[in-house]
């Protein structure tokens, strides 16, 4: 918007001096935020760094949606290769950044590098051809330190273009073990095991106010995508991985009768009066509540029981204590047996628009296990990558994260509905969830339609 | 140069530097073109102070315009023709969103015209005026995303077991009724929305007629009164026709800032629950959905309805300056 105000401004400009330095002005704000210092004095021992070269006065420009706080950290990350290597990184992080990428890109004003926080972006992007395959380091680093599980999102029909840097777990239920404790309640390990407990907390303290479990899926223009997300955890649980990836790719129908049984097992909760909405109201409150506010209501001990990713944790408020005895921790979200543990993730890509070699050097390290555990301890986040020190991460819940997600026997399937065409991930899933919990609309109905918008 | 480039104190100095080249090189030309003398001189005078207003129009308005027609008959990537499959998605699936969107134009004008009418032809020379109108004027202040997430706390919605903590919620709570789902359950919900909208224009609709009432000549009231006419008639049959141009011009200014009303759906409902209107899906399509085509569609859409809306207005606009001389 500014750059085209500017844009606008410059180009009413009669003289041809004051053009250009308005133009100038354009350029400078898409590269604009915080900018790194480069080459010099640096404690780091530099050692480390001289396998990606020395770059006197190289740029490299990268966009994110990563800004305040967490863009200063993910800056602190990297100020030894910046120390070392001398390329000054031009991190410009929005939470504008899924329509302003385009926008960039589409203006011949690309970034080098850009982290994606949902692979089906990166593809929508690699269809304007903008975007160049990982490179032979950047590619050796990735395969050194990612599973191919995590290393397929980045990988579009056989390339790799995008490498994983940070992540983060769904499979998880957020409860209070000082109140499990209370009460003698164990950590399900299966999932009868936990509908047993669900029964169980009915029964001890079961009222019109007090449930099991809480949900919200109210979040603005985004309204409905916890619901999604629960659904995947679902069909990874009833139909199982195959299945799962066959229904994020589009082989079997959106509405597969495996898939409307896997809805109705998340209506098995969501849908009943008795076990939701903990301290809100009935099931319908769950569309028009936001879906951190629910969680909240564990701490109040109007509910046990809480299924939300990883990051729910930067929603409590300050001095909530996060650990295995404290107010709330996680548990991870059972399957059928205690043997297998299909895992839903999340997490962000980094790809790039050229093959600069500075470009390149970042993107390498970037995929390091160096930088992943410089970042894990800087605090936070976790990484997906095999090399980190789970020591390393900021807190407890962290610490599962990392765990689970370091868990050989772990399966892990990513966020469907970021793998999907955005009309159905963002659009029809979204709001077909929200139509069905607010009970507009059956399971299979609710699912119809969202096959029914699948763009071919 | 990567001071001015690359740093946010640098591009500030480069824009402040950048606007006053501008205005000099502006003053520059205006002095040369002032030497001209003659009939040349009106021409120069248009070519120089019209000319970049003129260009600015075509580069930012015509152009786009034409260009996002021109997208509307292309697919998803703007790379194919496809003629009018992307209007028909409009009469198939959008058709809530014009539904909704007509409720809209017809809702908010009135009812904003009507209570700004209202509450300035109350108000007008009492003793409070300037407060009572500050206090009905004071949302005008608030972005529509602001009002939206205000109007949210007014209406949030809890179980009728559970402590309510919206207002409203509160009250109905407290006389006994059941708690009621404000932005859940439509079509209501969409009025509801809409009253949030007619709470931030019913301000600016007072402050111009409170003027026009002003501007009624106090002869023609003064003259209704030894007629005998009543406080109504003096209302229906003086005040009334006498703002009539600016009434319209309040109508229509709020008729086309409700076409384009996108932000309170998306604050307070996130479109869900049947409450899309055309703005909002033109976003979806456009920067969720990636579909130019669609997008772009809705875009002209909305356009078609503004156009005699704006044409409306601006001849109203001139009339009322041709009344007032």
């Amino acid at each position: 918007m500014r750059t085209q105000k500017l844009r606008r401004y410059g180009v009413g400009i009669a003289g041809g001096i004051a053009m250009t330095l308005a133009l100038a002005g354009c350029a400078g704000d898409d590269l604009g935020g915080g900018s790194t210092g480069g080459g010099g004095d640096t404690d780091a021992d530099c050692a480390a760094f001289e396998q990606y070269g020395t770059f006197e006065g190289d740029r490299v420009t990268l966009s994110s949606t990563i800004s305040d706080q967490e863009g200063d950290q993910l800056e602190e990350s990297w100020a030894d290769f910046v120390a070392c290597t001398g390329i000054t990184i031009e991190h410009n992080g929005t939470n504008e950044f899924e329509s302003q990428i385009f926008v960039q890109v589409e203006g011949g004003n690309a970034p080098d590098l850009a982290i994606f926080p949902q692979p089906g972006l990166m593809q929508r992007m690699n269809e304007g051809g903008h975007l160049v395959p990982a490179g032979d380091d950047v590619l050796a680093a990735a395969e050194e330190n990612y599973t191919e599980d995590w290393l397929s999102y980045g990988n579009i029909d056989g390339t790799q273009f995008g490498v994983p840097v940070m992540g983060s777990v769904k499979s998880f239920v957020w409860y209070s073990p000082s109140v499990f404790e209370e009460n003698g309640y164990e950590i399900p390990e299966t999932w009868d095991e936990m509908m047993e407990l669900t029964d169980q907390i009915v029964a001890d303290h079961g009222s019109d106010t007090v449930k099991p479990w809480c949900f919200g899926i109210e979040s603005g223009g985004a309204t409905g995508w916890p619901a999604t997300d629960f659904v995947e955890d679902m069909v990874l649980r009833e139909a199982g991985p195959d299945v799962y990836d066959q229904w994020v790719d589009h082989e079997i129908p959106f509405d597969d009768s495996q898939i409307v049984a896997s809805l109705d097992r998340a209506g098995d909760i969501l849908k009943n009066e008795d076990y939701v909405n903990g301290g809100i109201g009935d099931p319908r409150s769950i569309a028009s509540t936001p879906w951190a506010d629910a969680g909240l209501q564990v701490l109040n001990d109007n509910c046990f029981l809480f299924r939300a990713a990883s990051f729910f944790e930067a929603q409590l408020p300050e001095g909530t204590d996060v650990s295995p005895d404290g107010d709330i921790f996680a548990f991870y979200l059972p399957a059928d047996s205690a043997d297998e543990q299909p895992l839903l993730v999340a997490g962000d890509y980094v790809a790039a628009f050229n093959d600069n070699e500075a470009t390149q050097a970042l993107q390498a390290y970037l995929a390091s296990s160096e930088w992943a555990n410089s970042r894990v301890s800087i605090g936070g986040v976790v990484s997906p990558n095999q090399g980190v020190d789970p020591a390393n991460a900021s807190s407890d819940v962290l610490r599962l994260t990392l765990e689970l997600m370091q868990d050989e026997d772990a399966i892990a399937r990513f966020d469907g509905s970021d793998l999907m065409p955005s009309e159905v991930g963002a659009g029809t899933f979204w709001s077909q969830m929200t139509a069905w919990i607010d009970g507009q609309t059956e399971s299979d109905a609710a699912l119809a339609a969202i096959e029914s918008s699948w763009p071919e | 140069m990567g001071f001015f480039l690359y740093s946010k104190n640098g591009q500030l100095i480069l824009a402040v530097l950048a606007f006053v080249a501008l205005l000099a090189v502006l003053l520059l030309i205006a002095k040369f073109a002032d030497r001209i003398k003659g009939r040349k001189q009106t021409l120069v005078m248009v070519a120089v102070f019209g000319g970049p207003a003129l260009l600015l129009l075509v580069l930012g308005q015509v152009y786009p315009a034409i260009r996002t027609m021109w997208m509307s008959l292309m697919d998803r990537r703007s790379e194919n023709f496809v003629g009018l499959t992307n209007y028909a998605y409009l009469f198939e699936d959008g058709l809530t969103a014009l539904a909704n969107t007509m409720l809209w134009v017809v809702l908010v004008p009135a009812g904003s015209t009507i209570i700004g009418l209202v509450y300035a032809v109350l108000i007008d020379k009492s003793r409070f005026e300037k407060v009572a109108k500050s206090l009905l004027f004071l949302p005008m202040a608030i972005s529509f995303v602001g009002a939206g997430i205000i109007w949210k706390f007014v209406y949030e919605y809890r179980g009728s077991a559970q402590e309510q903590i919206g207002l409203l919620n509160a009250l109905i709570t407290s006389l006994g009724f059941e708690p009621v789902r404000f932005l859940q359950d439509a079509p209501l919900n969409t009025v509801f929305l809409i009253v949030v909208m007619v709470w931030i224009q019913a301000g600016f609709a007072m402050v111009v007629l409170s003027a026009a009432i002003k501007a009624v000549p106090i002869d023609i009231i003064e003259a209704a009164r030894l007629d005998g006419a009543s406080a109504w008639q003096l209302f229906t049959r003086v005040t009334v026709p006498s703002i009539r141009p600016s009434l319209v011009v309040v109508l229509t200014t709020i008729c086309i800032a409700t076409l384009k009303v996108f932000d309170i759906t998306l604050t307070m409902t996130g479109a869900e629950f049947n409450t899309q209107v055309l703005a909002n899906e033109m976003y979806d399509w456009s920067f969720t959905f990636g579909n130019n085509g669609i997008g772009s569609a809705m875009a002209v859409v909305i356009f078609l309805l503004v156009i005699p809306l704006v044409v409306y207005n601006v001849r109203q606009m001139n009339k009322n300056k041709a009344v007032r001389g």
